[in-house]
């Protein structure tokens, strides 16, 4: 193949790059055992590439080629830099098992056990996701951090502290035993929805959407579900995910206004979406065994249910919330278990049932309590305090579209 | 890698044991220390006498300054370490969890900085 059009050679490794970047990543980082390194590694491989590709030609494997290279980079490095006899020995084996032949190459997946180092109950819980989102999938820390609300800057800083701490505390790169696994699994669950649901525009505590990873997150949890098809939680986080996916261009309206479930047109629906959902939702049930997403699956199947057969399920949906905090106890659970207890009890039974926030004190800073809060006032007939947490709920708000969805809302109370 | 588990825990809980008590206490230490040796992972381990005998030395304007006491007064004071060469984190905090410490304090577990 030697001669290739430079144009080729480019195309090849920005193919290679989109399709291959988070095995790579993942096979070097866990041969290094150091993220970082894989990364500066990697990063010099693909330069190469781009120098010699269109000179010499594509080689036949390219992922072995860039391994190869990548490898070579990093022993390079290692010689340069002082570090113990032991790190060294441990390259000239990784160095040796790169000799296979081209044809018979095949890159074993190891971004299971990359994932389980960046959820690693030693990293700190808020760079998980970023982490999971950089390594696996390449994503810089712009990207990342604008979606996460935070300068890039500071991203990349919180970023290359996690990785220090992956290689300095040597955490390692391998999938929990099974007696382990139920525990460190919950944590890259926790760590993909995150990145899902960064920000909340949930005002009424169905929607649950982002404004620009939740493509990112979605292909996590594929993977995540390719590599661990016997766990129910999985496909119920992987079903949760698409439901709430399926309705995204619903959930605005033509003025960018955020829309409510109970007035979102059913056309902009991605029903193919909605039948995936459903399907992992039954091939979960089957192990009996309920948690948290499969939950939260079950509350967007049931919500969707009732939109799509106009059926009154309130009571059904209710239930699951108590099930959910049962298994969460988490107050915002509760706060949306409240909208569910006014369709079936009554708004005052709502009201008296929403958490208070002098016990929870986190809750005077959380948008979601507030939209709930106002949205029970306002029918229950208390307009002017409803009209009061409305403006606390704004006030809280980060999206343009909620914010403009809380004022319509507001300014309605007393007309009707 | 090694790792050195540091045992912070409220010396006055400790005193405020019996008799009885204290002498369970050391023997599930002594049952640790011997489950770490047939593993071969232990490189050393000592427990530390009270806070209230530590001695800190610091320069202060060419002169070592000595003061009575320990560097950080809290309630929760390192009273003792093992240090453990293991594979990686995961195995380190499992022995840092096996650890009657971690039952009645805490467990800092940090990795040895290999000087080679």
């Amino acid at each position: 193949m030697a001669g290739a059009a430079p144009n080729t050679a480019r195309a090849t490794a920005e193919s290679v790059a989109r399709d291959c970047y988070g095995r790579l990543l993942a096979f070097l980082a866990a041969g290094f055992r150091d993220v970082a390194a894989a990364e500066d590694a990697l990063a010099e491989a693909f330069a190469k590439a781009l120098e010699e590709w269109p000179v010499r030609g594509v080689p036949d494997n390219p992922q072995a080629w860039l391994l190869t290279v990548a490898r070579r980079k990093r022993i390079d490095g290692i010689r340069h830099e002082r570090i113990g006899e032991n790190v060294m020995s441990q390259l000239q084996v990784l160095g040796d098992a790169g000799h296979e032949s081209a044809d018979r190459f095949e890159l074993p997946d190891r971004r299971l056990a990359l994932l389980f180092a960046c959820a690693h109950p030693a990293i700190d819980e808020s760079i998980r996701a970023p982490l999971m989102m950089q390594t696996v999938l390449g994503l810089d820390a712009t990207r990342i951090g604008s979606a996460f609300l935070v300068s890039p800057a500071a991203m990349a800083k919180r970023l290359g502290r996690a990785k220090d701490k992956i290689r300095e505390a040597g955490i390692p790169f391998h999938v929990p035993a099974r007696d382990e696994l139920d525990g460190r699994l919950g944590s890259v669950l926790e760590a993909i929805y995150a990145a899902f649901a960064a920000s909340w525009p949930d005002p009424l505590g169905i929607e649950t959407a982002r404004k620009d990873l939740s493509d990112e997150a979605i292909f996590l949890a594929r993977l995540l579900f390719e590599l661990l098809p016997g766990e129910p939680e999985v496909a119920g986080l992987l079903a949760c995910m698409l439901h709430a996916h399926a309705r995204r261009r619903a959930r605005r309206d033509g003025a960018g206004c955020y829309v409510a479930l109970a007035d979102q047109r059913i056309d902009l629906w991605d029903f193919a979406m909605i039948r995936e959902a459903e399907s992992l939702l039954i091939q979960a049930s089957a192990f009996r065994a309920p948690g948290r997403y499969q939950l939260e699956a079950a509350l967007q199947s049931a919500h969707v249910e009732r939109r799509l057969r106009g059926v009154d399920n309130w009571a059904a949906v209710l239930q699951l919330y108590d099930a959910l905090i049962e298994v969460t106890g988490s107050p915002i659970v509760a706060i949306n278990r409240t909208l569910a207890l006014a369709e079936v009890e009554g708004v005052e039974a709502a009201l008296a049932a929403l958490p208070d926030p002098g016990n929870a004190p986190a809750l005077t800073g959380y948008q979601p309590y507030w939209a709930a809060r106002a949205d029970l006032l306002a029918r229950s007939g208390a307009a002017a305090q409803a009209h009061q947490a409305y403006e606390m709920a704004i006030g809280l708000e980060t999206d343009d579209a909620v914010r403009l969805f809380l004022r319509e809302r507001q300014s309605r109370l007393g007309r009707g | 890698m090694q790792y050195l588990l540091m045992l912070y825990a409220n010396e006055d809980g400790w005193n405020a044991l019996s008799e009885a008590e204290q002498a369970e206490g050391i023997a599930a230490y002594g049952a640790y220390a011997e489950a770490l040796q047939q593993a071969g992972i232990l490189a050393g381990s000592n427990r530390l006498r009270p806070a209230t005998s530590a001695t800190t030395v610091r320069i202060v304007e060419g002169k070592p300054r000595v003061q009575d006491g320990p560097f950080i007064e809290s309630k929760e004071e390192i009273g003792g370490y093992y240090l453990i060469d293991v594979a990686d984190l995961d195995a380190a905090i499992a022995w840092a969890a096996r650890c009657p410490g971690a039952g009645h304090g805490v467990v800092e577990v940090r990795p040895v900085w290999q000087m080679s």
